[in-house]
């Protein structure tokens, strides 16, 4: 151990330091119990939506398939309840428009226990195979982005990789369901690992964790196969340290090239939930049935990580955590940094939402009195950019409609929305919102 | 618990701010600055005192009339007009007769901001438009230097700072020389330009020298720059850019010629300099925000006040340099952007 470590830690350059608030880290994972009623919506990841492969009226068993994969870029869906079919409808979902989703009534006596599933012997499998497995569980990239895993997991022949990046970091304030499951899943996590390695056919893997997790370090450390393939490093707690870029840079000090993808320089990431679930419904052949979502916020009475079945309503995870009795809220699907608040409370929990979180009307309240002011050039946004853009410049180009100057000068398309540029302007500009529209406005442009 | 029909705010993340704030900013500003203008009410007595109170109206009464004129929400609570009183006022010599000042004040808020359209849209930095306005325009008195720790300072006015407006100040010189004995009239830059004798570094660390209000004492100018510094509400890269590349390149015409070229420790605490590096030169709206730029940006003010200072006409150059540094900013920017993570091996 380098004696420097205390004071060169792992990092990456720029960032923010928000406050954590992560209250429910040294709470065990709790089980919700079924709502009345599952609303499964066909696309819950990136990609084709699944097509159904059930109809209004069947009974469908828990872990059984509902929705087939629709070619590559998609994953199957399955059922998270025993019950029956209601309806293939347009329901609320969280981006805003209505998507055609399973509507499954849930039986009284159904049971938490996934009887359903083909174990397999995964040694046996080719990399090929583990792929088609992995997408046979229906599995997304857990941390938020919903990205097919099977898709992640596959890399161009061309491009060797040499290591395999779990990304434990978590960097986002208040969620702890990535902690709570490196802690409790430690086994099906490295599990999971070894399958994604032969995967993508590396030898080597690296789990960062940031550094305001020592007990997950030493869990996972413990733990680990004496054969040195696996090492877990601490980096340091810093936001967006859980992004792909920053954490390639912290863990191996490798620069991914601007625009470009980690496999370009030999490196696949997954999130840590993702491998300790395909750790474990892997080798029983199961697809995913539930996911761990850390609820909390100032507006929850019992903060905690629950384990909620996919297309649970937000209102009865809510009902279930204790929601505070207040009339005014904000409620948010994923972390306080780049979560999407969510307009109706029938919206439900799909794959890819870590954590609900709950701001009173107060804790809104006192960000509306906040006078926005123009861009005093503090620099304050150039120094949180992780990606070295000029957030400042940027700014002043949406305002004034130049989206092409910066797309073409300011490399606007190397923003991936971190939002750390809007947290620390003194000025209280949108700036990341205007990033977005400006985004947006060109996309059109192009299309 | 009413679950069923709750008010949802709908907003775009990130849903949490760091609560940084212009108003903190400024305000913290302000406060730095008062140990300052505390330091020159000491020194001077009741002119200083006065000529702070003065400038600081004027600015903030010129403000709230270029809100009014604009339709603008009133922008006083921002601070910025207050900074720029202060600022402004410590940059003027003790004796300077009200009325002018009334009159760079007003022109700061005018022409170095308002015309610009208010904070954050000023090219140049308001304090030193009305102080280049007002050495301008009146010439003799913005040269002319009062005693510090006259005796009679705290109950007596000196004489040129209650002129009457429009009115050409009676002559300093008679009462200063009762005021305190063997006192020239001159700053130590002067003295070393036009009489070759270089004031000793203590006289200045501590504020014993003739100067203008708020420029005497280097040790308590950098003390309050500590203070922001280390709160984050002030870039440090600034004034250690302005003084390094100042000491460093008096350093190297000292070392080329030490008869005629002072040491450099005279060139960092002599003058404003150490007020201008500190909180001129830093003032953010007219500063690069590029981390490279901040450092081209102080170098350029602390190599061409030593210029001003060694081969112009002026005595004193730190003023000009911090204009020139303003205009250059926007420039400096245009050439410093930074890298884009991971643009290594590409074209941009």
């Amino acid at each position: 151990m380098n004696i420097f470590s205390f004071i060169k830690r792992k990092t990456f350059a720029r960032g923010v330091h928000p406050a954590g608030n992560k209250s429910t880290a040294g709470m065990p994972i709790r089980r919700l119990p079924f709502a009345p009623r599952m609303t499964l919506p066909l696309a819950q990841h990136i990609g084709k939506p699944a097509v159904p492969t059930v109809s209004a009226g069947q009974e469908v068993v828990r872990g059984q398939l509902i929705a087939r994969a629709d070619g590559f870029m998609s994953v199957p869906l399955h059922a998270s309840v025993d019950g029956v079919v209601e309806a293939i409808e347009l329901r609320p979902s969280a981006r805003g428009p209505w998507a055609e989703s399973i509507v499954i009534r849930t039986y009284e006596a159904s049971t938490q226990a996934v009887r359903w599933g083909q174990p397999r012997d995964m040694d046996t499998l080719a990399p090929e195979e583990i792929i088609r497995a992995v997408q046979a569980t229906g599995m997304v990239g857990l941390g938020g982005a919903a990205f097919p895993s099977h898709v992640k997991l596959t890399v161009p022949k061309d491009r060797p990789i040499h290591t395999l990046v779990v990304n434990g970091c978590e960097c986002e304030p208040y969620l702890t369901c990535d902690h709570r499951m490196m802690m409790e899943m430690t086994d099906a996590m490295l599990t999971g690992i070894r399958y994604a390695m032969r995967a993508v056919g590396t030898p080597r893997a690296v789990i960062g964790v940031e550094d305001n997790k020592p007990d997950a370090v030493e869990a996972i450390r413990a733990k680990l196969p004496a054969d040195g393939s696996i090492a877990v490093v601490a980096v340091e707690t810093k936001y967006p340290q859980g992004a792909e870029k920053m954490l390639i840079k912290s863990a191996l000090g490798l620069d991914v090239p601007a625009g470009g993808l980690p496999s370009q320089i030999g490196v696949v990431v997954n999130n840590v939930g993702t491998l300790a679930m395909l750790g474990r419904l892997l080798p029983a052949g199961q697809g995913l049935t539930e996911r761990v979502v850390t609820v909390t916020g100032p507006g929850i009475d019992r903060p905690g990580d629950y384990w909620v079945p996919i297309g649970t309503p937000m209102r009865h995870v809510l009902e279930w955590a204790g929601a505070k009795a207040v009339t005014e809220r904000e409620i948010i699907l994923g972390g306080p940094m780049m979560g999407q608040a969510v307009a109706s409370l029938d919206v439900p929990v799909t794959k890819g939402v870590s954590g609900i979180l709950v701001f009173d009307r107060r804790d809104i309240e006192a960000e509306d009195q906040r006078r926005a002011y123009p861009c005093i050039k503090c620099g304050e946004c150039v120094n949180a950019c992780p990606m070295g853009l000029n957030p400042s410049m940027l700014g002043m180009l949406a305002a004034s409609r130049e989206y092409d100057s910066m797309a073409a000068s300011y490399h606007l398309g190397d923003c991936f929305e971190c939002g750390c540029c809007t947290y620390v302007c003194p000025s209280h500009i949108p700036l990341v919102q205007q990033f977005r529209v400006a985004k947006g406005i060109l996309r059109e442009k192009a299309a | 618990m009413n679950l069923h029909s709750p008010r949802i705010e709908l907003r775009t993340s990130p849903h949490v701010v760091k609560g940084l704030s212009v108003e903190r900013i400024m305000f913290n500003v302000v406060l730095a600055l008062l140990p300052i203008a505390a330091f020159s009410i000491w020194q001077y007595g009741l002119s200083a005192l006065a000529l702070l109170l003065t400038v600081i109206a004027t600015c903030l009464l010129s403000e709230r009339l270029f809100n009014y004129w604009s339709g603008e929400p009133n922008t006083l609570s921002d601070w910025s007009a207050a900074i720029t009183g202060l600022l402004l006022a410590l940059t003027l010599p003790p004796s300077f007769p009200l009325w002018m000042a009334a009159v760079a004040g007003c022109v700061a808020i005018a022409l170095g901001k308002a015309m610009f359209g208010g904070i954050g849209h000023n090219v140049f930095n308001p304090a030193l438009v009305g102080r280049a306005f007002v050495q301008a325009a009146f010439p003799v008195s913005i040269s002319t230097w009062a005693p510090a720790y006259a005796s009679h300072r705290f109950t007596e006015f000196i004489p040129t700072t209650l002129t009457l407006p429009l009115m050409t100040p009676a002559d300093i010189g008679p009462w200063a020389k009762q005021a305190l004995d063997g006192f020239t009239g001159a700053t130590p830059l002067a003295r070393w330009k036009f009489e070759h004798v270089a004031t000793a570094p203590y006289d200045l660390l501590t504020g014993a020298a003739t100067a203008s209000a708020g420029e005497t004492s280097a040790i308590l100018i950098l003390l309050c720059g500590a203070y922001l510094a280390a709160c984050r509400f002030m870039d440090w890269r600034i004034p250690v850019a302005v003084l390094g590349s100042a000491a460093l390149i008096a350093w190297l015409f000292q070392l080329w010629n030490p008869v005629r070229f002072p040491d450099p420790s005279f060139v960092l605490l002599s003058g404003g300099l150490m007020l201008g590096a500190v909180f001129m030169a830093t003032d953010m709206a007219t500063s690069p925000v590029t981390p490279k730029g901040v450092w081209i940006y102080g170098a350029v003010i602390g190599v061409v006040t030593v210029m001003i200072r060694y081969f112009g006409g002026l005595t004193e150059g730190v003023m000009y340099a911090i204009l020139i540094g303003n205009a250059l900013a926007p420039l400096i920017d245009q050439y410093c952007q930074p890298k884009v993570f991971g643009s290594a091996g590409r074209k941009t």
